[in-house]
């Protein structure tokens, strides 16, 4: 449980970082919240040369309303999402969702940066970002660059950010009129982490009917994403339970769910489709 | 006694504000000149050969003072002791470092001292290690079948013992029954994970030859002598100091190879050595509990009596004999009958080797086993006979006119009233209302149970004839020159709060202020003798002790103000910290008084000797035995699977109540512990013996989070077995909750036919029964 010898840096800019990344290349990895890198380190299953302490960069960790959207820091804690009142009156999934986060250390020290950029298959606000329509900006040696939540999560563990980038904020899109939101999980009881979570955003049009459904799953496979069959077949419908359970019948459809000590690929594929139903029917009575 | 003021009181632990502070000193804090750290590479493989072992390289490495391998080690100790406990005992030799082959995951194989943890965590990756793997076993029926791998090939087969315990006629008693319930239960492999894990410094003076080991161990004493044998030394110059513990449950009680190693290190090096365990390591190389396969049957008659019991434990022992690890399972067949006059039992015990990290005693130690298994299969009986769950129990609860009650495993309980517990949790649990919701929350698809554990347990232990190691216990009082009271205990209390029961113990009986007293304990060189915290046996065996000396020294002191009082000794009266002789309050000395003229020793009894000290050895007569009801009440979500654990009502009875606060911490915690093994706890292996839940991230353990708030009440029924008419309660919660929750689960999932389900009661788990009950 100790780390091998690294080479801890703590850039005063942005751009100091961004150059001392770019610098280090694959020796260096970025430290924000450490909550997942640390335990990793200590294990040795990651033994970077150079750690870049961001955490310290200031102005890096707020929550505010811009421009048709929210944006929030990269350093912002889940703490800070939970907590937000912004949020919880504009994009109120985000702080349901960090409040499900792990614990409440875990919470005062981990970042939302941190979480997606890691991209932890169980991770809680990826599927969040995914029902939001999350727009990640990620900054590297040549500028910024825009990537949206769906293109971001590519594989297990594995996300679109370059190895000389650092992800700087993500905006959150306001949401439309008459939409309700909701993230339910089913935890692992050890980490914490989701065995299944599901993220819905719903909105109805003016005759009551779904126009739009957006659903984030994590924990079910290797990689974070959405349950597009199950949003297509709301669109038009009225949320009723018979519209919500067929929808939510296929959730699971065309996944190949994980399977480990915690709960197998079946009750996996089971719990998607279980909470899918849930998180939606609680985001439509929210609508 | 003395009029009571302390004791019976919620007074406050003592020891919390330098816990809580930060102010306390555990082994970690130790700082000695030139220490040095030690580091151990541990065996990857769960059963392998050591074909080479090449450490040239790290000692090599920056700062590297020495590497030990296994022969450095056998050549400086003899093997680990087990204090064995059962007759015809297959015993392997179990090197602190082996040589040869490893027989579990987590083995050390080498160690590396260096000038700090770093530099000698980095040096083990420098170490080079061939190894050969070997067929492996982990599961424990598969084991026992011919053509097994073997854990230990000279014997032949991995069945270490067979204990059978029997009384009345079993076989009669099957064939009077109207019913016979059988069920195949276990309980699963639990991997303690005390909040400080272990850690060992030990100091060697070449000069006096002292070896000096400090150690977060339960049992100082025992450590030191055992020490002492392994490693040749003389008993008396080898001294164990055991600081601050932060929480055994029972993996502390041991003789570790890391102790061993340490000792052996210091001594190598000439310089302190220090090694303290890390979490991941803590999952592989602390022993584990439980991990038993019970086949339970009952005989019953159709009107509830149960008439015998007929059990076979299979114990996974792991691939070694730690101290406590080959007993530990017989004391499930002792407490087979749980707190029911069941006269015909047959339990028959299998210690079986397996390649998994040792098993040993962990919060109950066999008794939440037996619990268990009793508590499920009268549940069972009442499911088949379609009576209430209570009803079977009352029907078969020991009397309480029948105390002293001799088991049909051969135990004589000292004291109980089983029903008095009872109907106070039925009351609190609104018992009988919640039968008459559950049928219409059965109505309307909700899956809602209540479940009953009514449990007794051996506390106060022991008396030494009946264990595998000494059972008594060592007190002394010292008042001081000052007037200032220092205890000494034998006991080791590693959390529970001793310095503040002790403490009232003694203020009490000497009437002198509780802040007055120091309670020392856990250093050989402070405290003479002793044998150590386990058992629940602190207050029960350390306290009786303290009691006894209590009496000396306030005899003494009678004596003492008698004569520089000019009166008879009988004549005295001890109250409140003062002497006097009787109706004449006023003229009175204190015992501060009496104390410093004990010390000055001018004009003493001619048979006195100066000073104002104690000492004391209690051995008790009997083991007590505590009980009491425990009631949980769960939903299941029937789609998830997922238990919510909506109440839990506790009513102990630990006899006379010496700190109420402390009882509560400590049935609180248990009760914790215990729903931990009932809903999350696991130790899982795969086939090849890797450790698949090794760290906290995959092991689930409960916080307070994950644990409904307690609704506790007690009664008092005293033991005869000691002064104080105590008993015990370290262990019990642990061992009423598992057996509770489970039947809360049953009881949920009953209409659907469901008769039982192992722990841990994962979602999974209950989603698929609910799936199969639906024909799904």
């Amino acid at each position: 449980m100790i780390a091998t010898e690294f080479e801890y840096l703590a850039p005063s800019s942005l751009d100091e970082a961004v150059s001392l990344l770019s610098q280090h290349g694959d020796d260096a990895k970025l430290l924000s919240g450490g909550h997942s890198l640390i335990p990793i380190m200590k294990l040795r299953l990651a033994q970077p040369k150079y750690l870049i302490d961001i955490g310290r960069l200031l102005g890096l960790s707020y929550v505010r309303e811009d421009n048709g959207a929210i944006a929030v820091g990269g350093l912002a804690t889940h703490h800070t999402l939970e907590t937000s009142d912004l949020l919880k009156t504009k994009i109120p999934l985000l702080p349901e969702t960090a409040a499900q986060v792990a614990d409440v250390q875990v919470r005062n020290r981990g970042t939302i940066g941190g979480s997606l950029v890691h991209g932890d298959p169980a991770a809680d606000l990826p599927a969040a970002a995914l029902a939001l329509g999350a727009e990640l900006y990620l900054v590297g040696p040549t500028g910024e660059r825009l990537i949206k939540a769906d293109n971001f999560f590519v594989g297990l563990l594995a996300t679109a950010i370059a190895p000389n980038e650092i992800l700087t904020h993500v905006r959150f899109p306001l949401l439309s009129p008459k939409t309700g939101t909701a993230y339910v999980k089913v935890p692992n009881k050890a980490s914490h982490y989701a065995i299944v979570g599901v993220a819905a955003v719903v909105t109805l049009g003016s005759d009551g009917r779904c126009e739009r459904a957006r659903i984030g799953l994590t924990g079910v496979t290797h990689v974070p994403r959405r349950a597009e069959a199950a949003e297509n077949a709301l669109a038009g419908k009225m949320l009723d339970d018979g519209a919500i359970a067929g929808a939510a019948a296929l959730a699971a459809d065309g996944i190949k769910a994980l399977s480990d000590i915690h709960a197998s690929a079946e009750y996996r594929l089971h719990l998607t489709q279980v909470m899918t139903g849930r998180a939606l029917k609680l985001a439509a009575s929210r609508a | 006694m003395a009029i009571s003021r302390m004791v019976g009181a919620r007074i406050k632990r003592r020891e919390d504000p330098r816990l809580i502070t930060g102010a306390a000193t555990y082994v970690d804090d130790i700082k000695l000149y030139d220490m040095q750290y030690l580091a151990l590479l541990r065996s990857v493989y769960a059963h392998a050969k050591i074909v080479r072992l090449n450490a040239s390289k790290a000692l090599a490495g920056p700062g590297v003072a020495a590497v030990l391998t296994g022969e450095d080690v056998r050549r400086a100790s003899a093997p680990l002791p087990t204090a064995g406990g059962v007759e015809d005992l297959k015993v392997p030799d179990h090197d602190a470092m082996p040589e040869g082959k490893v027989c579990h995951l987590g083995q050390p194989v080498a160690a590396v001292i260096a000038r700090d943890r770093y530099a000698a965590r980095d040096a083990l990756d420098l170490i080079e290690v061939d190894y050969e793997p070997l067929p492996v076993v982990v599961d424990v029926e598969k084991a026992m079948e011919a053509g097994s791998p073997l854990v230990h090939e000279q014997f032949g087969s991995n069945v270490a013992y067979t204990w059978l315990v029997e009384g009345g006629d079993i076989e009669q008693a099957f064939k009077d029954a109207d019913v016979v319930v059988k069920q195949r239960m276990t309980n699963q492999r639990l991997i303690p994970n005390p909040m400080e894990t272990r850690g060992v410094v030990a100091q060697y003076e070449p000069g006096p030859g002292i070896l000096t080991v400090w150690s977060s161990t339960q049992i100082p004493h025992i450590l030191r002598s055992s020490l002492a044998a392994l490693l040749n030394l003389a008993e008396n110059k080898v001294r164990v100091v055991t600081p601050e513990v932060g929480g055994g449950f029972g993996c502390k009680l041991n003789i570790y190879a890391e102790e061993v190693i340490a000792a052996v290190a210091a001594m190598r090096v000439g310089r302190p050595v220090k090694w303290v365990e890390d979490r991941a390591e803590s999952f592989l190389a602390t022993t584990h509990g439980r991990d038993q396969v019970a086949y339970v049957e009952a005989a019953a008659t159709k009107d509830g009596r149960i008439l015998g019991l007929r059990m076979k434990l299979i114990g996974d022992l792991g691939a070694f004999h730690q101290l406590f690890t080959p007993a530990v399972p017989t004391f499930s067949g002792l407490m087979s009958t749980g707190i029911y006059k069941i006269a015909n039992l047959r339990s028959e015990v299998l210690g079986v080797f397996t390649n998994k990290t040792p098993v040993d005693a962990y919060r109950g130690a066999g008794r939440p086993e037996a619990t268990y298994y009793v508590e499920r299969i009268v549940d069972m009986v009442a499911t088949e006979l379609r009576m209430d769950p209570v009803d079977v129990r009352r029907r078969n609860f020991v009397p309480p006119e029948a105390f002293p009650y001799t088991t049909a495993s051969g135990l004589t309980y000292d004291s109980g009233d089983y029903e008095l517990t009872l109907k106070r949790a039925l009351e609190m649990a609104g018992y009988q209302k919640f039968r008459e919701d559950q049928a219409k929350a059965r109505q309307s698809g909700r899956y809602v149970g209540i479940g009953v554990s009514t449990y007794t347990e051996i506390c106060g232990i022991g008396p030494s004839a009946a264990l595998p190691a000494a059972g008594w216990e060592s007190g002394t009082v010292r008042v001081e020159a000052s007037g200032k009271v220092t205890v000494l205990t034998g006991s080791s209390p590693h959390g529970q709060g001793q310095e503040t029961s002790f403490a009232q113990l003694a203020a009490d009986e000497l009437g002198v202020p509780i802040d007055d007293i120091v309670v020392l304990h856990g250093d050989t060189s402070v405290v003479a003798t002793g044998v150590g915290t386990f058992g629940s046996r602190n207050t029960a065996v350390g306290g009786a002790a303290l009691m006894m000396s209590l009496v000396k020294v306030k005899d003494k002191a009678t004596r003492l103000a008698a004569h520089l009082m000019e009166a008879l000794p009988d004549d005295m009266t001890y109250s409140e910290g003062r002497i006097y002789v009787k109706g004449h309050a006023d003229k009175a000395m204190t015992i501060q008084e009496v104390t410093a003229a004990a010390y000055r020793a001018i004009g003493l009894p001619p048979d006195m000797e100066p000073g104002m000290e104690a000492t004391s050895f209690f051995e008790p007569s009997n083991f007590t035995f505590p009980f009491g009801a425990h009631i949980a009440q769960v939903e299941i979500d029937s789609e998830t699977g997922e238990i919510s654990l909506d109440r839990y009502i506790a009513v102990d009875d630990c006899g006379k109540a010496i700190n109420p606060l402390l009882i509560d911490g400590q049935v609180q915690g248990g009760i914790a512990q215990g729903i931990g093994q009932a809903l999350y706890e696991e130790a899982v292996y795969d086939e090849s013996g890797q450790l698949l839940s090794g760290s906290l991230m995959d092991y689930a353990l409960p916080t307070a989070a994950m644990v409904p708030a307690f609704e506790l009440d007690r009664t008092e029924t005293p033991t005869s077995v000691n002064p104080m008419g105590a008993k015990g309660v370290g262990e019990a919660g642990t061992i009423g909750a598992s057996a509770a929750v489970v039947n809360a689960a049953v009881d949920a999932l009953a209409h659907l036919g469901v008769r039982h389900v192992d722990m841990p009661l994962k979602p999974e788990k209950i989603w698929r029964l609910v799936q199969e009950a639906h024909g799904g």
